[in-house]
C-alpha cells in the first residue's frame, strides 16, 4: 500500500476505535456498549493487518470479537431483565473520572512523544514477514523461544476452566 | 508519514477511555468492557512496536494477553452470574458484604 493510503486507513480506523471506545463509556444500554466494543475490536484488527501482523488480526477477530464479545452478550441477555440500566453514580464521579482520564492521556502522550525508540532493530522487515509467512514465524517463536510462557498460558486456561465450573455450579 | 508514535498515542487514548469506563460506570459488565479496552490498547502498542523494531517477540506477549483476557472475562462473568443468583442487582456500590 502506498504511504497516503496507509495514513488514510489508519486515521479512519483510529477515529472508529475512539468513537467505539467512547460509546462503551457513554451508552446506557449494556447491549449497545457491547456492540460498540465490537467496533473497537474490528478497527484494531484492521490496524494489525496494516502493521503486517495478519495472524494477530485473525486471532483478534476470533477471540475478542468472536468469543469474548459473544460471552458478554450472552451474560447480558441472560441477566437483562434484572439489570438496572440507570446508574446510581456518586456525586461528581463522572467529572472526577473525566479529569483522571484526561490527565492519563496527557501523561502517556507526553512520555510517548518525548521518548526515543531503541535503535537496534531485528531481522523481521515486512518483506521478510511476507516472504516467510507471519503465522509460520509466530509459530516458530512461540514453540522455541517462548515455549515456557506458551505452556503457562495453557495452564492458565485450565485453571480458568476449573474456576468457572466451580463458580457457576448450582450448589444443592 | 505514519510513525510508531501515532499508534502509541492512539493506544494511550484507548487505554485512558477504558480507565474512565471502569471509573464512571457502576455496572460490572461495562467495567469489564473497560478492562478489555485497556488490554486491547496494550496489545496495539505491542504490535506497533514489534513492527517498528522489526522484532516479533512482542507479538508472543500479545498471545499471553489474549489468553489472560479470555480467562479473565470467563471468570469475571461467572462471578457476576453467581452474585446475581444470591442478590437482585449487581450495582458495584451495593456489593459491600466484606465491608467491616
Amino acid at each position: 500500500m502506498s504511504e497516503p493510503v496507509t495514513a488514510v486507513v489508519f486515521y479512519v480506523f483510529a477515529v472508529l476505535a475512539v468513537l467505539g471506545a467512547l460509546g462503551v463509556v457513554v451508552l446506557r444500554n449494556p447491549v449497545h456498549c457491547a456492540l460498540s466494543l465490537a467496533v473497537v475490536f474490528v478497527s484494531l484488527a484492521a490496524m494489525y493487518v496494516q502493521l503486517s501482523a495478519p495472524f494477530i488480526a485473525a486471532a483478534q477477530i476470533m477471540i475478542y470479537a468472536g468469543a469474548i464479545l459473544v460471552l458478554f452478550l450472552f451474560v447480558i441477555m441472560v441477566l437483562s431483565p434484572r439489570i438496572e440500566f440507570g446508574e446510581g453514580a456518586l456525586p461528581g464521579q463522572a467529572v472526577a473520572a473525566g479529569i483522571v482520564g484526561l490527565a492519563l492521556v496527557v501523561v502517556l502522550a507526553f512520555v510517548l512523544l518525548n521518548g526515543h525508540l531503541a535503535s537496534s532493530t531485528g531481522p523481521f522487515t515486512p518483506e521478510v514477514i511476507a516472504a516467510q509467512g507471519h503465522t509460520q514465524i509466530i509459530g516458530g517463536i512461540l514453540f522455541t523461544k517462548f515455549l515456557l510462557p506458551f505452556e503457562i498460558t495453557s495452564l492458565l486456561l485450565l485453571v480458568a476452566i476449573i474456576g468457572v465450573i466451580s463458580l457457576a455450579r448450582v450448589k444443592n | 508519514m505514519l510513525t510508531v508514535t501515532h499508534y502509541a498515542v492512539l493506544a494511550a487514548i484507548l487505554f485512558s477511555i477504558g480507565a474512565v469506563a471502569v471509573l464512571v460506570r457502576r455496572n460490572p459488565l461495562i467495567m469489564f468492557m473497560g478492562i478489555e479496552l485497556m488490554l486491547n490498547a496494550v496489545n496495539l502498542t505491542f504490535v506497533a512496536f514489534s513492527r517498528y523494531l522489526q522484532n516479533l517477540d512482542g507479538q508472543a506477549f500479545v498471545f499471553v494477553v489474549l489468553t489472560v483476557a479470555a480467562a479473565e472475562v470467563a471468570v469475571g462473568l461467572a462471578l457476576i452470574v453467581a452474585i446475581f443468583r444470591s442478590r437482585a442487582n449487581v450495582d458495584v456500590d451495593e456489593i459491600d458484604t466484606l465491608k467491616g
